[in-house]
């Protein structure tokens, strides 16, 4: 807890934390009915960020950050593998991909709960087999190695049973690694983005050459 | 600043308005333009869009990148503070129910018409008599022709955008009133192409948001056409609203006012009368009443100080949200134990919500265009009316749905790249750039809005076990669904299916029992305090003044007697500004 800024808010949390899984009838006083809903949150400080953020304040991450500095490498070393620098975009950890991950799995909710489980045993299995192939932590490996082992669990060939865990990990790894990527605003010229700015006038519709291409000239 | 700071109200007001939302704004600008004292009373705190909207802010500036949550389950952005859950105010299901209810609550100034989805579309004149047609249900104790102006003024006054196309029961507006709507996106352009090769009409939406500057100097003589004061003020504010600069995402709220919300529409002219004080934070418990069955005030909790509190007031509105006034009603017993103003035993009773479902795909067709700007309205172009209104005989459901749509090249969030789980498994590195480029934007889907049926197994009632942190006893719901329901869900999957098909999708339709979405999931609840021509059978007249209580008056989502598809938010603004002149008379009458 030596980093949290509002260690209060933080127990509440944990405390809701425990909760709100099998034993979710807790959460309502003795006075709770049979068959009632999902039980309503505990009453938070009246802006916490989750509940009434401040958008025009700084939006801090209300719970403790889990991942260890060395979990954390390999989170960057795997997430720059996934998505390198190109030309025209920057890599993963240039945009806090590492730091989006390390929030996502410790955010205190059931989905990310679970999230945390698979990532961090996640990266121990990468560890795991980057010793046992390669004597060294993922992130210590070059390019190569790595992806001799990132090319058994991605998928693209048919996994092996002794890979399932890596894959499984894989898996979940990439779908949040180009979430926090493509989430961040640097990247969205390289993708196609374009929005996000206010325009005077009418709003200009579909390009000209867009209308021919798909033959929309009839329905415009 | 009659935004009540020291938490003092005055010792009498003429009229009282429980709610800032949708119905409690506009009639307290009504009211408050025509010189009534109004002390409104609204449960959550304040808030000021101008001030607190996060209009241009990125993903990367809020925790876990901006993605839904529990807490937040529109996204961190989304304006409402409260939501399915609200801290330390629970609600609970009844033993038997079929499908536990959603009650989804906002807690703050302006209520939900800060999040709203901005689709103003009019009920219809088969919509006001749906009994007489098909011989369900209740007809409204009125036509669509007497509510014909009260659209055109509301439209007029928030601004709407949209297009008249002759379509049956989705009535032209009066000409002049819309405003044109923005040029429909490519997504939009390709599902009206597919669905002119199967008969469905995908047209302009109506939305309240500003698609060019508001006539300022004509529309307050039109909208008020005795009362310069009212026009001097109106004249002002709707100078002073922008028009939509087609970015953000209209569930934020609008800084520049250019959407309609009540905070920003109604609530800064109301309180540039001086003839409306606002007190947050208090949330009311019940009604009070004298010995010869008149309301006299509101008994409240003061949020802050955790004091009781009584307001009083000559004339009582409840605009608390549909289930929240009935929840008032039932609290209020001091004359009768069932609760106020239910003698007709209707109080609760036909609580609806609108069947929703959603199928989505990707298109090929969109792949590899080039970047395009789709932030437009921030929210849809386009829209498909009913078409089948005519059909009901052979569809084997008895009531409508209109088709939403969206998709395309949206603002990139956290989790936006799902697709690349099917299109583009097993790829990494430079490759998983290329194929994100290549297939970002191609995504489109439909979502259904549909009437469902009251009936007599959806309801809400007095929890006898369980009271929130105030100590106010809490709703319990009770719901189950029809075969009309269920029968239109399946309508609206094969309608989707066929039009992402023509669009040139695959598309995988569920069945209509697995595709329709949660009772309250659509944050459509109207009804249980409907509206009627006879005492016996409703809990209103067709003014929304109760039958019982002659100055008492619910004027939000809890009186409609029916649920038709049109999201009810135009039409609970059309209700309230009728009910409140009608009010203004019986009061001058000296009848209330």
């Amino acid at each position: 807890m030596k980093n949290d800024p509002l260690p209060a808010i933080s127990r509440r949390h944990a405390l809701k934390g425990l909760i709100s899984g099998a034993a979710g009838a807790a959460a309502v006083p003795a006075i709770a009915a049979t068959n009632h809903t999902e039980p309503a949150p505990p009453a938070h400080p009246s802006r916490f960020v989750f509940h009434d953020p401040d958008f025009m304040g700084a939006l801090k991450f209300p719970w403790e950050k889990l991942l260890s500095a060395e979990e954390l490498a390999t989170t960057l070393a795997l997430a720059d593998l996934i998505l390198p620098k190109d030309e025209t975009s920057p890599a993963a950890s240039e945009v806090g991909v590492p730091e989006f991950i390390n929030e996502w799995v410790s955010a205190d909710y059931p989905a990310h709960q679970e999230d945390r489980e698979t990532i961090r045993g996640g990266i121990g299995w990468l560890n795991t087999e980057s010793f046992k192939r390669f004597s060294g932590r993922f992130e210590e490996l070059g390019v190569d190695q790595q992806s001799q082992i990132v090319d058994d669990i991605c998928g693209a060939a048919k996994v092996k049973p002794e890979h399932h865990v890596g894959a499984v990990f894989f898996k979940r790894f990439r779908q949040l690694c180009v979430g926090g990527y493509y989430s961040h605003s640097q990247t969205w010229k390289s993708l196609g983005y374009v929005g996000n700015i206010s325009l005077g006038g009418p709003f200009p519709g579909v390009l000209p050459e867009v209308i021919e291409k798909l033959g929309l000239q009839d329905v415009v | 600043m009659p935004v009540l700071t020291e938490r003092k109200t005055q010792p009498q007001y003429d009229v009282i308005v429980v709610g800032s939302g949708a119905g409690g704004g506009m009639a307290a600008m009504i009211l408050a333009l025509n010189g009534v004292k109004v002390l409104m009373i609204e449960a959550g705190r304040n808030y000021e869009p101008v001030k607190e909207t996060p209009m241009f802010h990125t993903p990367e500036m809020a925790p876990l990148r901006g993605a839904a949550t529990p807490d937040r389950p529109f996204g961190f952005y989304d304006s409402n503070i409260g939501g399915w859950q609200v801290a330390g105010e629970p609600y609970t299901n009844k033993q038997g129910t079929e499908g536990d209810f959603w009650w989804w609550r906002a807690r703050m100034l302006g209520g939900r018409t800060n999040h709203w989805g901005r689709i103003s579309l009019r009920f219809g004149e088969f919509d006001f008599k749906p009994k007489s047609r098909d011989g369900l249900g209740v007809d409204w104790p009125m036509n669509y022709e007497d509510m014909a102006p009260w659209y055109d003024r509301v439209e007029q006054l928030i601004g709407v955008y949209g297009e008249n196309d002759g379509i049956a029961n989705a009535p032209n507006s009066s000409p002049g009133v819309l405003m044109p709507p923005p040029k429909p996106r490519v997504g939009e352009l390709l599902a009206k192409k597919s669905g002119r090769k199967i008969g469905v009409p995908v047209v302009a939406a109506h939305r309240a948001v500003l698609s060019q500057p508001m006539d300022w100097k004509n529309l307050p003589k039109v909208l008020f056409p005795n009362n310069p004061k009212a026009q001097e003020i109106l004249g002002k504010d709707m100078m002073s609203r922008a028009a939509c600069f087609w970015a953000t995402n209209c569930i934020r709220g609008c800084s520049i006012r250019a959407n309609f919300q009540s905070t920003t529409v109604l609530l800064p002219p109301a309180l540039a009368t001086g003839n409306l004080d606002i007190i947050t934070d208090a949330m009311v418990r019940e009604v009070v009443m004298d010995d010869s069955g008149k309301a006299t005030g509101v008994h409240y909790i003061d949020k802050v100080t955790r004091r009781d509190a009584i307001a009083k007031a000559r004339v009582v509105i409840l605009a608390a949200s549909t289930c929240e006034t009935s929840r008032i009603l039932l609290n209020s017993k001091a004359r009768d134990k069932a609760g106020l103003a239910n003698s007709s035993g209707q109080v609760g009773r036909n609580l609806m919500d609108s069947v929703g479902t959603r199928l989505g795909a990707h298109i090929p067709a969109m792949e590899d265009l080039p970047p395009m700007n789709e932030d437009g309205a921030g929210g849809l172009h386009t829209y498909v009316p009913w078409w089948l209104v005519h059909d009901h005989a052979k569809l084997g459901f008895a009531r409508g749905y209109h088709i939403e749509m969206g998709g395309g090249r949206q603002m990139p969030e956290a989790k936006s790249f799902g697709y690349l789980d099917s299109t583009s498994p097993g790829v990494y590195g430079r490759k998983l750039k290329d194929e994100a480029r290549r297939y970002y934007g191609a995504q489109f889907g439909f979502s259904g809005r549909g009437e469902m049926l009251p009936n007599k197994d959806c309801y809400s009632e007095l929890d006898p076990n369980v009271v929130d942190q105030w100590g106010i006893p809490v709703l319990r719901f009770h719901w189950k669904w029809s075969d009309h329901e269920i029968k239109q869900a399946e309508h609206m999957q094969q309608t989707f299916a066929a039009m992402i098909e023509g669009m040139g999708g695959k598309a995988k339709p569920l069945s209509g029992a697995d595709a329709i979405q949660r009772p309250g999931e659509i944050i459509h609840e109207v009804g249980t305090a409907r509206m009627g021509d006879k005492a016996a059978e409703s809990v209103t007249n067709q003014y929304c003044q109760t039958w019982d209580v002659k100055n008492l008056f619910l004027m939000d989502g809890s009186v409609l007697p029916s649920n038709p598809d049109k999201n009810p938010t135009l039409t609970i603004l059309a209700l309230a500004w009728r009910s409140s002149e009608w009010l203004m008379e019986e009061m001058k009458r000296g009848n209330v």
